[in-house]
């Protein structure tokens, strides 16, 4: 398949092709008349939808936007940890942020990231809120500390064995079981039918007060708020006594997990600060955007010019290998779904440049080979080998601090803020690729393409 | 061939001008640190074009808001910075400064002092990890630790031009280093390297080529050779660069000036700083050899 310069040039084009499928621009009305016919759409990138052993995968070639670019909000909270033993941190942050995460969701936010960040000793939840510019409330909602209470129905008609009654604040009042009562959840396995349930462990003044609450609603509902709002209502079967309940019910392993977690919430007493907040509103991202492309594209086309000029023919082959470069650049943010930021485009244009790089150093180093009286195609065949040394010794060097910088496995020490990791992701991707279009895609290009001049004498 | 050797008092005259000038900036006057760095809440406004910097300022204080600076960013918008406020503080700035919706708050950042504090941290591990990769593998890519050391202090004298010419903005212009800033650093010491590595490799090529060449004429052989490649790329992302300062938005606009200086101080560092470093190392080392004998 890719036995000869001209295979390898056709599915250079085919490829080509297909990306420039792949990396049509979103939403672009496009309206024109062509003989006498009006055309009149949108045009948007393609979306694949198949069936992959019985998963049914959609993916769409959208370029996904970083906050700086779209609008949105970035929050950082960190938990104050102080009170909470060192070997329930972990969980307690997990909690803290299935908290968060509800919270976010009730607001109906689309697409909001919620994730954790521990480092050293600080335990952070970072937030991002695409889209709501207003986000005060939001963020004052999310900061607040989770509140655990224990419910108990105000008056249960008679006829409430089948039916079931959604707890609300209204008919419920508080049986005065509070987060601080409950030591731990945990997910357990029945002993008896191997089922998920939870396992509640209370402090001893908890206890006491659950051993009341159960002795007094045996038979009856006991619900139980997060926030304000019911997470779960079991009904009390037996008096406990002891401090160590369990609920049980046709859980599932996760919604088990998801219900202790947001148990912990309340009992953790886990409070929260927030570090750091940014906003930009979405008006600004899009204007950074136009500023920041057409000063791409002009700085390209002069590129591009400068090429030709020194080069001649040669300068237009690297163009195209340039051209092609872009294409599979956009292609890979939006197949592996990298989010671009403005320290990202700012990255992706700093690889076009040693993208460049590769191919000024062969031309040059063809030149003097060329001087030196070797045919053209010999003087570019070596051009290639011996240029090859320096152009992998110096992207050697690249890339690894843009993976420093990337951090991809998390390491404490190093940095791991979005705005550097957009940054050395681009970067890093930009490198690889130009390894790839500036050496193997010219080369064919050239072995095609180029005729070539006589030797000098 | 140009006797590139000849000069060498030139080029570290020329250099150490742009060090000292940024080294002194950077000792009296010291960098800006951004909220990024020294906490605080930064809030970008976009006014009608009635009002002035003065007005904000006062409206500002007169609501309570520690307002350190008011500076204009664009045409009809304003840069506030502030100790940290709250969200309900910014919404009646905006709305003591003009009736409701003329006053845009575009946007808003407030940062705690600690989270500067750990990147300015986590950022100088990175750089020396950096550093370290860097000079293993240009003495091992080389076979000699010279090749190594001399790139990393013409990457450390990158390095030095960026921050001293910071400091000089700052004192001037009032520019502040940030995130991105470090960002750009980082940057400038990779592109630094890359440079580097492809004169070092072209002085590698004759070394292998013919031992018996005298290293002074194989230096600047090799300098002549790669001059116009030097050149020609430096030109190609500084066009680049260029049109971004020029076109792009303000909010990368001192980004894209640091990624300049650092990329047109790489350039020059490499011909003129790591080599004529390898060169007199190797002549020094020899005259010992001489000496000693």
């Amino acid at each position: 398949m890719f036995k000869t310069p001209r295979h390898i040039f056709f599915w250079l084009v085919v490829l080509s092709i297909l990306l420039v499928f792949m990396d049509l621009p979103e939403n672009y009305r496009v309206k024109f008349t062509i003989f006498g016919k009006t055309i009149d759409r949108v045009i948007n990138p393609p979306v694949f939808r198949f069936s992959l052993f019985g998963n049914r995968i959609e993916k769409q070639f959208v370029t996904k936007l970083g906050l700086d670019l779209a609008g949105g909000s970035h929050v950082v909270l960190e938990a104050d940890m102080k009170d909470v033993a060192a070997k329930d941190r972990t969980s307690a942050l997990e909690s803290v942020k299935e908290v968060i995460e509800r919270r976010v969701n009730f607001f109906g936010i689309s697409e909001p990231v919620v994730q954790t960040s521990v480092s050293e000793n600080a335990y952070r939840i970072i937030v991002e809120l695409p889209g709501i510019s207003n986000v005060s409330q939001a963020v004052a909602l999310i900061g607040q500390t989770a509140r655990l209470d224990f419910r108990e129905f105000i008056d249960v008609p008679v006829s409430t064995e089948s039916a079931f009654i959604i707890p609300s604040l209204t008919n419920t009042k508080s049986v005065g079981i509070i987060g601080k009562d409950l030591k731990r959840a945990s997910v357990s396995f029945s002993t008896q039918t191997g089922e998920p349930q939870v396992a509640l462990e209370f402090t001893s003044d908890g206890s006491k007060k659950f051993a009341d609450a159960t002795t007094r609603l045996k038979g009856k509902q006991l619900a139980i708020f997060l926030d304000e709002f019911p997470i779960t209502a079991p009904r009390v079967d037996t008096a406990i006594t002891d401090g160590q309940a369990v609920i049980t019910g046709s859980f599932t392993k996760d919604a088990a997990k998801a219900l202790s977690l947001q148990l912990n919430a309340g009992a953790l007493p886990v409070s929260v600060l927030v570090v750091e907040q940014r906003t930009v509103e979405a008006t600004l991202g899009k204007e950074s955007i136009v500023k920041s492309v057409r000063g791409g594209i002009v700085g390209l086309c002069m590129v591009a010019i400068f090429m030709v000029l020194r080069y001649g023919w040669l300068g237009l082959i690297a163009n195209f290998a340039l051209i092609l470069y872009g294409l599979l650049a956009l292609g890979i943010f939006r197949l592996f779904g990298i989010t671009l930021t403005l320290p990202g485009i700012a990255g992706f244009i700093l690889s076009i440049g040693m993208a460049v790089d590769s191919n000024i150093l062969i031309f040059e180093r063809y030149k003097e080979e060329f001087r030196a009286g070797k045919p053209w195609h010999i003087a570019m065949e070596q051009a290639f080998g011996k240029a090859w040394d320096s152009i992998r010794d110096a992207n050697v060097t690249t890339i690894a601090t843009s993976l420093i910088l990337y951090n991809p496995l998390n390491f404490h020490v190093l940095p791991a803020s979005g705005l550097v990791r957009g940054f050395a992701a681009t970067l890093l991707i930009g490198v690889v690729l130009s390894l790839f279009t500036g050496i193997v895609a010219t080369r064919t290009f050239i072995r095609v393409l180029y005729k070539g001049k006589k030797a000098a004498v | 061939m140009i006797k590139f050797t000849k000069y060498i008092w030139l080029y570290f005259l020329i250099s150490s001008f742009v060090l000292s000038a940024g080294i002194y900036s950077l000792v009296r006057f010291g960098l800006r640190p951004s909220i990024d760095f020294a906490g605080g809440t930064l809030v970008e406004l976009r006014v009608p074009s009635s009002v002035s910097a003065d007005d904000i300022s006062t409206k500002a204080r007169s609501i309570g808001m520690e307002v350190s600076s008011v500076q204009r960013s664009g045409k009809a918008t304003f840069l506030v910075r502030s100790k940290s406020e709250t969200d309900a503080t910014i919404t009646t700035l905006a709305q003591s400064i003009a009736s409701e919706s003329a006053v845009i708050v575009l946007r808003k950042e407030t940062v705690g002092p600690i989270l500067g504090k750990e990147l300015l941290q986590k950022a100088s591990v990175a750089a020396a990890i950096a550093i370290t990769v860097i000079l293993l593998y240009v003495a091992y890519a080389f076979k000699n630790i010279k090749y190594g050391v001399s790139a990393i202090i013409a990457l450390v004298h990158d390095v030095m031009v960026v921050i001293g010419m910071f400091s000089l903005f700052g004192h001037f212009y009032g520019v502040e280093v940030d995130t991105l800033f470090v960002t750009a650093v980082l940057t400038a010491m990779s592109f630094s390297v890359h440079d580097t590595i492809v004169v070092f490799d072209r002085i590698r090529e004759y070394l292998r080529r013919d031992r018996s060449r005298p290293f002074e004429e194989l230096v600047n052989v090799a300098l002549t050779e790669t001059m116009n490649r030097s050149i020609t790329n430096s030109f190609t992302i500084i066009f680049m660069l260029v049109a971004l300062i020029l076109m792009g938005g303000d909010s990368i606009r001192w980004f894209i000036v640091a990624l300049l200086i650092g990329t047109v101080s790489g350039t020059y560092s490499s011909p003129f700083i790591a080599v004529p470093i390898l060169f007199l190392w190797h002549k020094w080392e020899k005259e010992k050899a001489h000496t000693g004998v």
